[in-house]
């Protein structure tokens, strides 16, 4: 049996640490958990991520003391009971909708600093793949909830969605009604994307954001250099007071310190679309009750989703759910298909630099033309930028297995 | 060694064993997810087609769907699909593009519909003449019952298009 | 410095996204309409004097405005109850009282004188074709026709009261139409508190019979306008109001006629229904957006404090 002393203060540190280790906790999360210090302002996003996380969480918790999940109260519970009725509801629905739509601007941000400075290679396979499915998860979360205000947007893209299911010529409508539980999206539909909403997918995301907390701890952060850095002889000398010359800082105070000012930076921002900016991410058409013989004119889905939509859309129905599918997946096993030996930024990488332009600026044109009607020459040019995305995976393997040690 | 296989076989036993009740909770699971029998019950449709008007689109609901209904003028071209009572022909149709679902609108002067999503087009007999869409608009079970056609039920009529499988 | 390099190629790329998706693209969905400021330029000028006095005998004698509509403040009910009106009408003619204070006197004189043709809906109500508008066309009460017509409109404006509210502008100009649920407000009006829920429904079925009505009149039952102020954007609802046509060509919407004072008045109501949050947005917004600044610098101070000696 462990040994107690009977003279230990309840709740002092001692009596605490002999019962639930808080000191060695405390080291190994906290004041000894070791980051490089060739960080720029980038490193922050993971924590600006957590912080949006928990403003989403903390809203979602209002908004569902007065949500009715109903197909026929869902609409006036959100736009009249929390808006008009609720005090500060308003706030709660602005910080919610504004969150959801700037979260993805930010795992996008998180997403392309880690190609850039190859964050994904050797031994940080598992922190690419656990926040892949971090983001898969969110973009579920993302749909689920955008169905809950039972708008026509909401309806319509549920509609949309939910009909790829049925497999293109495989013609599994029998999938398609049991994901809806109807023939159509209605009430059933509504409730279930709900429970999804507030309770499944939320349990997953924050099983997940421990699994990608997790996965960092022993190959710790990527620096600005890609540097492989002894950890234990830098924290050695950084310890011994010589912080000058150690190439790392603890997370807790000077790392965090660091990430909380960036976030202060990026709250401003935040809440300067909450209040005066934030069209984008409640897209006036969901103001539209939902009505299921009625398409609005333009029906797109949120901007996040625009690059994936815009692959499905120039192929005819098989290709492009094919072509659709490859999307989903194909950036899971970019740890695998890069073959270079090196971790370094792509401006250090030759050709590698040119495949990550060439990537940002073809997801970017995807995600314009996805909201773009399909007509005359935005056709071809969705054709063309969904050909490039598809053709980046073989040309990665390509270029990364030629690619000299540095 | 021989107790540790001995373990081994009750562990994976017991694995096993627990592995069978998991599926039979995820059929239960699964089945809390079908439709319900009031929604898949979900009745019958009755369109009284004497009243419809030449080249005017009537839209009637079919479980949750759009149905489209048009009474085609002299002058539109006769189709294998149409829904014919004595002279008058019909297009019957579920108004659901087949290529995402979105419910394309009827222009009288052009006289063919076009889907304001992605920009599909079909003919007035359904048949898809741009655009993405893969097949023409679907053609709902029917039964013909004098002037008026029960939606949800197959009659003869419907049989005979779908044998030679002009459904959809 | 690097680091402000690096967020200027973040700032870019995001902003670049945001136009893509935002301004661009709404640009190359929705057509523009440029709008007429309410002048309304397509109907004649008012150029006679008119002369209210006579006006206002036309308005009770040869012009029989009031076999159709009421004139509430000058002690003249409506000949028969709104739904009765709608059942012959297909929609229960306005009440006359305020007209002169909403509407454009350009508008009133053309609407006197041809309300299709005024109200931009003569795609419905054609003549030639035995469709006639409801509201019967002033012929004139044998002088000139002109001079009748502006001493009619001068009549409707010496009644009209000068202080008009958000709410009773929109119940003239678009109430009879259109309910307003986050109101309690029906095609009826304010729906009244009933204690008995068998009084309550026998109002409702009132409202659904005048409903039914106006189905049968517009083709479809024009839409609860709640929150239409943040279901279409401020230029959108402008321009639509002026003329329907622009911006949905064949809708059997009419033009309504409101002067830019009206339409003001009408928005208003619009925003007080539908974006209550408003004021409370404006007042807390700046508060939140200090208290963020201000963090930011303390971080910022602290931050600089914790990597003093690091470099």
């Amino acid at each position: 049996m462990a040994k107690f002393d009977e003279n230990a203060r309840p709740f002092s540190e001692k009596w605490l640490d002999e019962r639930l280790g808080v000191v060695t906790l405390k080291k190994v999360l906290s004041t000894e958990y070791w980051i490089p210090k060739d960080i720029n302002f980038l490193w922050a996003m993971g924590m600006v991520l957590a912080a949006t996380f928990g403003l989403l969480l903390i809203s979602g918790i209002f908004l569902l003391m007065y949500y009715k999940p109903d197909a026929a109260l869902a609409f006036d519970s959100v736009n009249y009971t929390i808006m008009t009725e609720v005090g500060y509801g308003w706030l709660w629905r602005h910080i919610h909708g504004v969150g959801a739509s700037i979260v993805f601007l930010i795992i996008y941000i998180h997403m392309f600093t880690g190609i850039y400075y190859g964050s994904y290679k050797k031994g940080r396979e598992m922190i690419w793949i656990s926040g892949m499915l971090l983001f898969v998860t969110f973009s579920a979360e993302a749909f689920s909830g955008y169905m809950l205000p039972w708008g026509q947007m909401s309806y319509w893209a549920g509609m949309v969605i939910t009909n790829l299911f049925s497999g293109g010529s495989l013609e599994a409508y029998g999938l398609v009604e049991w994901i809806r539980g109807d023939y159509v999206p209605g009430d059933a539909f509504l409730t279930r994307f709900f429970m999804l909403h507030v309770l499944l997918l939320p349990l997953v995301i924050i099983g997940l954001i421990v699994l990608h907390f997790g996965t960092l701890r022993l190959p710790h952060v990527n620096n600005q250099k890609g540097e492989e850095i002894d950890f234990e002889e830098a924290a050695e000398l950084y310890k011994a007071g010589k912080k000058k010359e150690s190439k790392v800082i603890p997370f807790n105070p000077v790392f965090l310190s660091k990430d909380i000012f960036v976030m202060g930076v990026y709250f401003i921002l935040f809440f300067y679309l909450v209040f005066y900016h934030f069209g984008f991410a409640m897209d006036p058409v969901n103001f539209d009750p939902a009505d299921g013989l009625k398409t609005p004119p333009h029906i797109y889905p949120e901007w996040y989703f625009l690059w994936s939509y815009e692959i499905l859309r120039p192929f005819n129905k098989d290709l492009g759910l094919i072509a659709f599918g490859i999307a989903q997946v194909a950036l899971f096993f970019l740890p695998f298909i890069d073959r270079s030996p090196n971790v370094a930024p792509a401006h250090k990488r030759g050709l590698f630099n040119i495949w990550f332009w060439v990537l940002l600026v073809d997801m970017i044109v995807l995600t314009i033309l996805g909201k773009l009607p399909p007509e005359g020459i935005y056709n071809d040019l969705g054709l063309v930028s969904a050909i490039v995305f598809l053709l980046l995976g073989p040309a990665l393997f390509v270029i990364t297995k030629m690619e000299k040690k540095i | 060694m021989k107790e540790q296989g001995r373990r081994d076989f009750m562990g994976m036993a017991l694995g096993g064993f627990t592995a069978l009740g998991g599926l039979g909770a995820l059929y239960a699971m699964k089945r809390s997810w079908d439709p319900l029998p009031s929604v898949k019950a979900a009745g019958f449709t009755t369109i009284d087609l004497s009243a419809a008007q030449e080249n005017v689109l009537n839209i009637e609901k079919w479980r949750g769907k759009p149905i489209f209904v048009l009474k085609k003028s002299a002058d539109m071209k006769a189709d294998d699909r149409d829904v014919v009572v004595g002279s008058d022909r019909f297009h019957v149709t579920i108004g659901l593009c087949t290529h995402l679902g979105c419910i394309p609108a009827y222009l009288p002067g052009e006289k063919i519909f076009r889907c304001a999503c992605h920009g599909g087009e079909f003919d007035a007999s359904g048949h898809e003449i741009f655009g993405p869409p893969p097949s023409p608009l679907e053609i709902p079970p029917f039964k013909l019952e004098g002037t008026t056609i029960v939606l949800g039920e197959e009659g003869p009529e419907f049989k005979k298009m779908k044998d030679a499988g002009l459904i959809a | 410095m690097k680091e402000l390099k690096v967020l200027a190629v973040v700032v870019f790329f995001s902003l670049l996204v945001y136009w893509g998706v935002e301004p661009f693209a709404h640009g190359q969905m929705h057509k523009h309409v440029d709008g007429d400021k309410f002048a309304y330029s397509d109907l004649p000028e008012i150029t006679k004097e008119g002369d209210a006095a006579n006006g206002g005998n036309l308005v009770m004698g040869a012009g029989a405005c009031l076999g159709c509509h009421s004139i509430e403040s000058q002690g003249m009910p409506a000949p028969m109850d709104a739904g009765t009106a709608a059942a012959s009408y297909g929609v229960n003619p306005p009440d006359l009282s305020n007209i002169g204070a909403l509407y454009d006197e350009k508008f009133l004189a053309a609407l006197i004188k041809n309300p299709a043709h005024a109200l931009n809906v003569e795609h419905k109500f054609d003549p030639a074709a035995g469709k006639m508008h409801p509201m019967v066309a002033f012929y004139g009460a044998g002088g000139d026709i002109d001079q009748e017509v502006a001493d009619m409109v001068a009549y409707f404006k010496s009644i009209a009261p000068k202080e008009l509210s958000a709410k009773e502008a929109f119940d003239n100009a678009c109430g009879r139409c259109h309910a307003m649920r986050y109101d309690k407000y029906t095609q009826l009006g304010d729906t009244p508190e009933f204690k008995y829920e068998k009084d309550a429904l026998a109002y409702q079925i009132k409202v659904l019979e005048y409903q039914d009505h106006l189905k049968a009149y517009m083709g479809k039952l024009p839409p609860d306008l709640s929150i239409i102020i943040r279901a279409r954007s401020a230029h959108f609802l402008e321009t639509f109001v002026e003329n329907p046509q622009t911006q949905l060509p064949g809708t059997s919407m009419p033009r309504v006629g409101l002067s830019k004072e009206g339409y003001e008045k009408v928005e208003a109501y619009l925003t007080e229904i539908g974006d209550p949050s408003k004021p409370k947005r404006e007042a807390l917004g700046p508060w939140v957006l200090g208290f963020f600044v201000i963090f930011s610098i303390l971080a910022f101070l602290w931050k600089k404090y914790q990597w003093r000696d690091l470099h």
